[in-house]
């Protein structure tokens, strides 16, 4: 099979399909450089639609003790005070700003009484802080981002994945795609490319991720030489469906429990008052009453435990489950319907602020969530993880090769908050686009060894040619058996004898990979779109697997039954991965930079 | 139990059903099937999905010659004593399977004039604006662009104006810009001259298929018929000043 190879040029390249490559686009384009976004599926659709909750932004708009202060404190808190502190502060001073940018691109929130955007309640998070337009707010900021950005002259390429970066020396200087429609490749001559590319979900059984989320911008940052941080954090949101079986791992809103909702184990307990962890005890209401006047907008009221941040969530529901009380169905009750004993009007205040899960359930699980309660269970949700950039450009240690959201790593440590995730996007996408331009008028685009395209265009190809005769389905087994692995082996609790068995697991999932056949042709062929995205998911495996291993401690999302508890001497590094020169995976530790005095400050009086 | 799902294959050129036999369980959706097919028995079968929750609107098709997103289709309400018939979308031309090329619609968004900002109410720069004078638009904004809409409007999909008519999602998208509060553009005579409102007739079978509920013909369509009518037609807008409507 010949590597014909069609070439556009671009001066930085987005890729990625939702929040922060389009935003990265849009302010890069602004900046009069030439601008390409590349998207594996169209445009528009990515994971960023099920974002449901909101944006988290300190406008003070429902409660004005708010603040960045608070924002910044907050997040350090959830993230157990390993984030990269210079970024929580950007994140939580700039929100504001970029949310009301949206508002001036066309976005409708929700709004106050006074007519100003409204906020709602989320975990981990002490006061009223997420915009949002009822439970769609990622899609809203998606489209508002999409139509925004078609009239910025953007140059997007719809339903292509990248399969390889390429540098002139040290620099990016461009990347390999094939198109999913005809399977053709295309060489792409940028001199700064900004991976958004999103997460890793797809390599645990149970997930809210789509196909797309393999960890592909991780895995293209870590051949190229970046180093990927905080891999061992992947967050388990607490609450996805649990039954039926074919909706299993689909996310069901924090908002549900910002709105009032309650978790219940069998016995009909609130089992969630039984473990609050001490650093939140101030701020957690103790008894049920106080809990209910808090997501009523009562300002002396403390929050319900239900909004504790998910990893400790997501842990109390594993307990329940494994000490026999949990659901018919293997999972816990998540109760909004019984505010109908506060609210007189209480089913169509639960339709009007829950609108698509009210229409998930009652679609899906033939659940009507005014009346019964919903089977909730831990799903693989996002990864804190990612690509180490810095702070203020979010360029990574591989000059020229940026990334923001979900992919680039720091903001939120050990754990991120709900609604953090969607401000994320906003404020690191639009600081990835501003310096990838900036950078770019500083550096001269560099060159593209023909070898390395000729290189990666052959091992694209060479699934067409692998050994196994299994009639073209060995791609989806190993995606398969690699993620019931994963499930098992390095989930939501781990211990050092099952992860370094997952790494012996890995590498003879490895070996199969490299034998993978697939069938058919190169166009719209998603057996061999699985073949490639497993690549990326063993990348990302590996890394999870060894930087959980080197973390011997329980931290935020991280936890393991044979190190339980936080241990000070690691709050001071964070766990990098990088490949070696032989092209293994190495692991090293990276003090993290003490807090200048007036953050710390900041954090003190928080308490 | 197992199913028959009898889903076309083929591409531009033409295709033809082919029968596949799988398990179905409780609760599986349309998508889940076709998923199981392609992980056992025909890898390369080519199909669009992203959130499988009717978020994301990519897994558009024709389930028993009915528009539907294939991830909220419910085996449990099909008749499994017959194949169970899983078709691309009729209104564009097939890529490979189950997936169609979809482009012109992200071409005829890029035409509409663009969202234009009034100027800020409040001296920070912000806006006011009353949650009732939103919902209407929020209605419009919930569009999932699943283009089902479009494959079922009968303007495009038995009389082909592709050149000459945006469709329904597009007039719900320019209804969306038109009655935003903030929105200072007008679009009227581009919905006349080159949208081609006036060649909906108002069959509601855009309404019939959306996932979404939207109500596409009544709240969008009707509405923007009565402004492009109102500034174009003297008659008809002294009949409603008289009161007629």
């Amino acid at each position: 099979m010949t590597a014909q190879v069609q070439t556009y040029e671009h001066d930085v390249l987005a890729i990625g399909a939702g929040g922060a490559s389009p935003r990265a686009a849009i302010e890069a384009s602004a900046a009069k450089v030439s601008v390409g976004l590349i998207c594996k599926s169209l445009l528009g659709k990515a994971h960023t639609v099920m974002a449901e909750g909101g944006i988290a932004a300190a406008l003070a708009n429902v409660d004005e003790r708010d603040s960045w202060k608070v924002h910044f404190a907050d997040t350090m808190r959830g993230g157990q005070y390993i984030n990269n502190w210079r970024m929580a502060e950007l994140h939580a001073k700039e929100a504001p700003d970029r949310v009301r940018e949206l508002e001036a691109w066309g976005a409708l929130f929700d709004r106050t009484k006074d007519g100003r955007i409204l906020q709602r309640n989320f975990g981990g998070h002490r006061y009223p802080r997420l915009a949002h337009v009822g439970d769609r707010t990622g899609l809203e900021m998606i489209r508002t981002l999409q139509d925004h950005g078609v009239h910025q002259g953007i140059d997007v390429h719809m339903e292509r994945a990248v399969v390889a970066l390429f540098k002139d020396g040290e620099r990016i200087s461009g990347a390999l795609a094939y198109d999913r429609e005809r399977g053709l490749l295309h060489l792409f001559r940028s001199g700064a490319v900004v991976l958004a590319t999103g997460g890793i979900g797809r390599a645990y059984r149970i997930t809210s991720n789509s196909w797309e989320y393999t960890g592909d911008g991780h895995a293209l940052a870590y051949d190229a030489g970046a180093e990927l941080m905080d891999m061992e954090f992947v967050q388990f949101h607490p609450t996805g469906m649990v039954w039926p079986p074919s909706v299993q791992g689909i996310l069901v809103t924090e908002g549900v429990r910002g709105e009032g909702g309650v978790l219940l184990n069998k016995d009909g307990k609130r089992f969630l008052f039984d473990d609050i962890p001490e650093n939140y005890k101030s701020q957690t209401a103790d008894n049920e009453e106080e809990g209910w006047r808090y997501t009523q907008g009562d300002k002396s009221a403390r929050r319900p435990p239900e909004l504790l941040t998910r990893d400790h969530v997501a842990r109390c529901i594993m307990r329940e489950i494994r000490a026999g009380r949990g659901s018919p169905h293997g999972g816990v009750f998540l109760d909004i319907s019984w505010i109908k004993r506060r609210l007189p009007n209480a089913e169509e205040v639960i339709r009007k602020k829950l609108p698509s899960m009210y229409h998930q359930f009652l679609k899906l699980a033939d659940i009507d969530i005014t009346r019964q309660p919903m089977e909730v269970g831990p799903t693989t949700h996002y990864v804190m993880g990612g690509v180490r950039v810095d702070a203020e450009t979010q360029m990574s240690t591989v000059p020229g090769l940026f990334a923001a959201g979900e992919c680039a790593a720091g903001l939120h440590g050990a754990n991120r908050l709900g609604g953090n995730s969607l401000s994320d996007l906003l404020v690191f996408g639009q600081r990835a686009g501003a310096y990838a331009a900036r950078y770019l008028k500083d550096h001269r685009a560099g060159k593209i060894d023909e070898g390395q395209v000729e290189a990666a265009a052959r091992a694209a190809l060479a699934p067409f040619e692998g050994a196994d005769s299994d009639n073209g389905t060995g791609p989806y087994r190993i995606q398969h058996d690699l993620q019931e692995m994963m499930q098992d082996m390095v989930g939501i609790v781990r211990r050092e004898s099952e992860m370094a068995l997952a790494l012996e697991q890995l590498a003879k999932l490895s070996a199969r990979a490299a034998r993978m056949r697939v069938n058919g042709n190169r166009a719209y062929n998603p057996g061999w779109h699985t073949a490639l995205d497993v690549r990326n998911l063993l990348t990302v495996s590996e890394a999870v697997a060894r930087s959980a291993l080197e973390r011997k401690e329980s931290r935020g999302a991280h936890f393991r039954d044979d190190q339980p508890r936080p241990d000070p001497a690691f709050a001071k590094f964070n766990v990098v991965v990088v490949k070696g020169p032989d092209g293994s995976m190495r692991v090293e530790r990276r003090p993290i930079p003490p807090l200048p005095p007036e953050l710390k400050q900041v954090i003190e009086e928080m308490k | 139990m197992n199913a028959t799902f009898s889903i076309w294959r083929g591409d531009a050129q033409g295709g033809t059903y082919r029968d596949y036999q799988t398990e179905v369980s409780e609760g599986m959706v349309v998508l889940d099937a076709v998923h199981r097919i392609q992980a056992d028995q025909a890898p390369d079968l080519a199909v669009r999905w992203n959130c499988k929750a009717g978020k994301c609107g990519s897994c558009s098709a024709e389930v028993n010659g009915l528009p539907r997103l294939m991830c909220m289709t419910r085996l449990s309400d099909l008749p499994l004593e017959q194949p169970v018939t899983v078709a691309p979308m009729k209104t564009f031309t097939p890529i490979k399977d189950l997936v169609t090329d979809v482009s012109w619609n992200f071409q005829v968004k890029k035409k509409i004039k663009k969202f234009n900002l009034r100027p800020p109410d409040a001296p920070d720069g912000t806006w006011r604006m009353d949650q009732a004078d939103i919902e209407r638009v929020q209605e419009f904004r919930k569009c999932i662009e699943c283009f089902l809409c479009q494959d079922v409007c009968h303007v495009l999909r038995e009389h082909h104006l592709h050149d000459s008519f945006i469709g329904p999602r597009f007039f719900t998208y320019v209804a969306a810009l038109e009655m935003h509060p903030l929105d200072v553009e007008d679009r009227r005579e581009e919905l006349r001259k080159t949208q081609g409102v006036g060649f909906c007739n108002i069959t509601k079978c855009c309404t019939r298929v959306c996932p979404e509920e939207i109500s596409i013909t009544d709240n969008a369509i009707i509405p923007l018929k009565e402004r492009v009518v109102d500034t174009y037609d003297p008659l008809w807008s002294l009949f409603r000043l008289l009161g007629g409507i």
